[in-house]
Order: structure tokens, then C-alpha cells, then sequence
């Protein structure tokens, strides 16, 4: 039986992060009431002249040189026309033939090995409206408010070869955009969408097979799980001899397959024309080097540098720079306190959980760089055990205040004076009998039990390690 | 050269507008539309040999921008105001499969 390869290229829309439109200054903000944020121009009303803004343009740029793309010496604009109630003008202002950039990629790290996905192209286009389809009357409901949000394209080559592969490349993509602060990239809102084009072939073999187009994956499980069940329905016909049928495919995450979309057959005939509203745009080379020069660094870079720089593992180096504001707190905190092994630690365990569970991204956190150096210091100088030390992070969340603060209002400093630390363990070893006589009879275990009864009564604030030297010796002399 | 153009393409351009035409208007238009593609294939006889293409009819004006700022939207009211149909502040249209 011969073995198959999936092959496949992904489409990556992304809202450009600017106030108003592409071409309008109607609002570009989500959750607005419907139909609230529209104008003539967006409305595709008579006589209107759209003007492309600015800031979309810029971020355009600067995304197409962050992917590494040429940015083409004159970029103009196409209709490209479809009549569908999403599109109120009947044509979308979109590129074709003279795109903003072409011929980038991005690297990614899969399993181990490097590779590059190459981009094909990316262009400007304009978001159209949002339709509710209300399946029982066989009626749509449509809000015009996302019309003409500025929508960037972003087109690889069919150089990705799994659904974790592809995955990978569309975070690294995310991470890219969110680094350059283009885009927001909400996946639930709608700010950063894809979709895939998948085939499979025979090892080895060169011609690319039949592609079906995959959509309606909109979120990052989606897209692993409808492209490893596409690509295994596509091998299991291949190898049963059968044919694939060129289609557009959605994804049900509910029965969690992907279906043919019902569509009319007729082929997609966009009648692409140059926009006469558009006057073309160029961008001089010294621009160009002026904005690239100007790009902050980006996660690939930055991940290799911290491996090098503070011995992190790559695993941990990739979770601290898929989001620039935790690479950024990382390195601030180290700033203060040099202790990267320790700062990991904290911000991918104890400050992630926190943050997930408020649901706050970390640079909207009362939670700062010092904050951390200030606990770890305490750890350090053995003021608070480390146990304590979650406890003060939660007040820190909860309040703000320095974690010195927290720990002199609470008393939570550390209790390591033997003296003190050998009265409570006395307490503890004349109310649990029982295990002293376990631990006698061989029973190791019995001491964790009584470690653990000691920490209890201080509520954490007891040095273990000091706890269990004395509980040792205690337990040694009554034998 | 007299331009042809077939019933089938007439069909076809038809279909991407949304337009249903009977048996009578197709013939109407095709003759209606091959006149028209004669017309324009005028273009064709002029002499571009050292013109560059071009997309827009004003060679000196390119980077036609405008400031990303916020202006004032229609209020809804007004941007349904000639909807056929309405549900609420939704433009209500019939579900079309494409």
C-alpha cells in the first residue's frame, strides 16, 4: 500500500487594528449595534468615492516586511464582483493582479526541525457584512457594520504538511501580527480567520492531487481537528481507489467532520477590474527600509535569543514569546532580579493559571514585572516560603499592593526560629501518637503526615526544610 | 472583425447579475452585446506600442490617503430607511446558498 502525504496552504484573514474603516470613517469597533456604523461609502449608496486610510496601509506594509514579502512598486486596487447580501456594493475592493507584497515566509519550529513556509502573497481588501441565517423562516439577517473593515490577506504556498504543522504556522502568524500590534487577532470575534486549501498524494510524488477548500474553523482546535479528519478522509478514498471531487468543504465541529457545502454548480467568474476609484499607490525603497529598520523584534528572533541568552528550554522560550507582553515582562523582571529559571516558573505556572482564570491578558494586570522580582526576593532572603509566596500573588492580583506590604498586613513572614518551630512540633507530635508510632515501626511516610500537620497549623508559614530537620532529630531521640 | 457572442455566454453573464431573461432577451441581448464589444474593440486598433499600462485615467496623482479618524455614521434608522424588508435594525433578505 503506498504511503500519502497531506499537502496544504492556508488563507489567514486578519482585521487591521485601526479606528475607522478601509476606506470610510465609519467605526471599525466590535459589538457595536447593528447597522449602527455605516455611511454611503461602506453602503455602496451612488456617487460616493472611497479613500483609502492611511493607517491600514502602513500596517499593511509592515506586515507584508515582518513576513519577510517585497513590497511591490505599484499596488493598485480591483473590484472583484459577486452578488451575495454580505456585499452591498456587489464588488469587493480587493487586489489581484498588482498585490500589496509577494514572496515571503515565516519560519516555524515543528518537532524539532526548522522549516520555511513560503508566502505566496499578501494584499488589502476590505471585511464585507455579517449575515444570521435563521434556518425555520429561510431568512438572513444582515448587519453592514463590518463592511469595509480593513482585511488582511495572507497567502502561503502549499508547503504545509500536517494539521499540527499548520497550526504552528498560524501562531507563528498570530505572534508575528500581535507583535507588530496590527491586529488584535480575537478568533471569536472574527478579527483573524482562515481558510484551507487540502489535497493529499502519494509520497514522493511531486503533482500536487484534487484540493478541497476548508472553512468555518474558528479557533486553533478547529483548525487541527478539520484538517487531520479532511486529510485521513482524503487518504482513506485515495487508498480505496476513489476520487476526490474539487469542493468547498465546512467544518461541523459538533459531529466534528467536514461536509460538502451545498453550492451551485457554476464556477466562481469574479470579473476582476482595476478599481477607477483608486488612484494607484507606490512606496519609495527609502521608506521601505525606514519601516523595516523600525520593526521590533520578532518571536522567532527573540525566542533563539532568550534560549542563548538565559538557558531557557525551547519549549519554555516558545511560550514566552508567542505573546510579546509576557517576553516583555520576563525581561523586565529579570532586570531587577536575575533569576530567569525562577521567572519562568512563576509566569508560565502560577501567573498564567491566574491570568486564564480572570481572563486578563498580563500587560492589563495589576500584577507588574517588580511585583514578581519582590516575591522571588522574599523567597530568596527566606522571608516567605514558597507557599506563601501564591498566596501573596493572589493579593497582588486582588489588590495591587507591593508584596512586602501584603505579607507585613497578613502576617505571612516565615517562621524559622527553632525555638519557635520545636514548640509547635512538640504540639504536633503529642496530638498525632499514632503516626509516631507508624514512623517507628518503619513507616517512613508517617513523617510527610506530620509535616504536613505542622504547615497546617501555621498555615504555611513554617520553613520546611526546617520543619523536617527538626521533626528528624525529634523523632530520633524517642526511639 | 464582427464580434460573436454566444446565447450560452449571454446565459452565463446573466446568471453572475442575478438577471433572468427569457428566450426573446437573450437573442436581444446577444446582438445588443456584440454591438457593444465591436464598439469598444475600436481600442484595439490604436497604436500602444511605448505606452505603459496603466489603471487610472490621472497619471500624476497616486498615495491618495486620508487620516484613520472616526466620523459620525448614519444612524441605523437611516441606513435601513430604504430596505425592502427589516427585522429589528437587521437588513432582513431571503437565505441565499451560494
Amino acid at each position: 500500500m503506498k504511503n500519502f502525504e497531506v499537502v496544504i496552504g492556508l488563507e489567514v484573514h486578519v482585521h487591521l487594528l485601526t479606528q475607522s474603516k478601509a476606506f470610510c470613517g465609519c467605526s471599525t469597533k466590535f459589538g457595536l449595534p447593528p447597522n449602527s456604523a455605516t455611511c454611503p461609502v461602506c453602503l455602496g449608496l451612488p456617487g460616493v468615492l472611497p479613500v483609502l486610510n492611511e493607517k491600514a496601509f502602513l500596517y499593511a506594509v509592515k506586515t507584508a516586511l515582518a513576513l519577510n514579502c517585497q513590497i511591490q512598486d505599484v499596488i493598485k486596487f480591483d473590484r472583484k464582483n459577486y452578488y451575495y447580501p454580505d456585499l452591498p456594493k456587489n464588488f469587493q475592493i480587493s487586489q489581484y493582479e498588482m498585490p500589496l507584497a509577494h514572496n515571503g515566509y515565516v519560519d516555524i519550529e515543528h518537532s524539532g526541525r526548522e522549516k520555511k513556509i513560503r508566502i505566496n502573497r499578501v494584499h488589502l481588501e476590505e471585511d464585507a457584512g455579517k449575515l444570521m441565517h435563521d434556518e425555520k423562516r429561510g431568512l438572513s439577517y444582515l448587519d453592514l457594520n463590518r463592511t469595509g473593515i480593513p482585511l488582511l490577506e495572507i497567502v502561503s504556498e502549499p508547503d504545509l504538511r500536517s494539521a499540527e504543522e499548520t497550526s504552528t504556522y498560524l501562531q507563528n502568524i498570530k505572534s508575528i501580527l500581535l507583535y507588530l500590534k496590527v491586529s488584535d487577532c480575537n478568533m471569536e470575534e472574527g478579527s483573524l480567520r482562515c481558510d484551507a486549501n487540502i489535497s493529499v498524494r502519494p509520497k514522493g510524488e511531486n503533482a500536487l492531487g484534487v484540493k478541497a477548500e476548508l472553512k468555518n474553523m474558528n479557533s486553533f482546535k478547529a483548525v487541527r481537528d478539520a484538517l487531520s479528519y479532511e486529510g485521513r478522509r482524503q487518504i482513506d478514498l485515495r487508498k480505496k481507489g476513489e476520487k476526490i471531487a474539487q469542493e468547498t468543504r465546512l467544518w461541523d465541529e459538533a459531529k466534528a467532520m467536514t461536509a460538502p457545502m451545498r453550492t451551485k454548480e457554476e464556477t466562481h467568474d469574479y470579473r476582476y477590474f482595476p478599481e477607477p476609484d483608486l488612484a494607484p499607490f507606490t512606496i519609495e525603497r527609502v521608506e521601505i527600509e525606514k519601516i523595516k529598520s523600525a520593526l521590533p523584534e520578532l518571536p522567532q528572533v527573540k525566542k533563539k535569543r532568550f534560549i542563548s541568552k538565559y538557558k531557557v528550554s525551547e519549549y519554555d522560550a516558545n511560550a514566552l514569546t508567542r505573546d510579546r507582553a509576557v517576553s516583555d515582562f520576563f525581561e523586565e523582571t529579570i532586570r531587577i532580579v536575575d533569576k530567569p529559571k525562577e521567572i519562568v516558573n512563576w509566569l508560565l505556572g502560577d501567573v498564567a493559571a491566574i491570568l486564564n482564570e480572570r481572563k486578563i491578558p498580563i500587560e492589563k494586570a495589576p500584577f507588574k514585572p517588580a511585583h514578581l522580582a519582590s516575591i522571588l526576593r522574599l523567597i530568596q532572603s527566606e522571608e516567605i516560603t514558597g507557599k506563601i509566596a501564591k498566596e501573596v500573588l493572589q493579593g497582588v492580583f486582588d489588590t495591587g499592593s507591593q508584596p512586602e506590604a501584603i505579607v507585613d498586613k497578613k502576617g505571612l513572614k516565615q517562621i524559622k526560629d527553632a525555638g519557635e518551630l520545636s514548640g509547635i512540633i512538640e504540639g504536633v507530635l503529642t496530638e498525632n501518637k499514632k503516626s509516631v508510632e507508624d514512623y517507628k515501626k518503619g513507616k517512613k511516610n508517617a513523617i510527610t503526615f506530620m509535616v504536613g500537620q505542622v504547615m497546617k497549623k501555621t498555615k504555611g508559614k513554617a520553613n520546611p526544610q526546617k520543619v523536617n530537620e527538626i521533626l528528624r532529630k525529634k523523632l530520633g531521640s524517642q526511639i | 472583425m464582427k464580434q460573436r457572442i454566444d446565447k450560452k455566454t449571454v446565459r452565463h453573464v446573466a446568471r453572475l447579475s442575478r438577471i433572468s431573461l427569457s428566450g426573446k432577451e437573450v437573442a436581444l441581448y446577444q446582438k445588443q452585446l456584440a454591438d457593444i464589444l465591436d464598439y469598444i474593440n475600436q481600442l484595439n486598433k490604436a497604436d500602444t506600442t511605448g505606452t505603459p499600462p496603466t489603471s487610472h485615467p490621472l497619471e500624476s496623482l497616486k498615495n491618495v490617503f486620508r487620516e484613520d479618524r472616526v466620523r459620525k455614521s448614519l444612524p441605523a434608522e437611516k441606513a435601513l430607511q430604504n430596505a425592502p424588508e427589516r427585522k429589528d435594525d437587521f437588513f432582513s433578505v431571503p437565505k441565499i446558498i451560494e
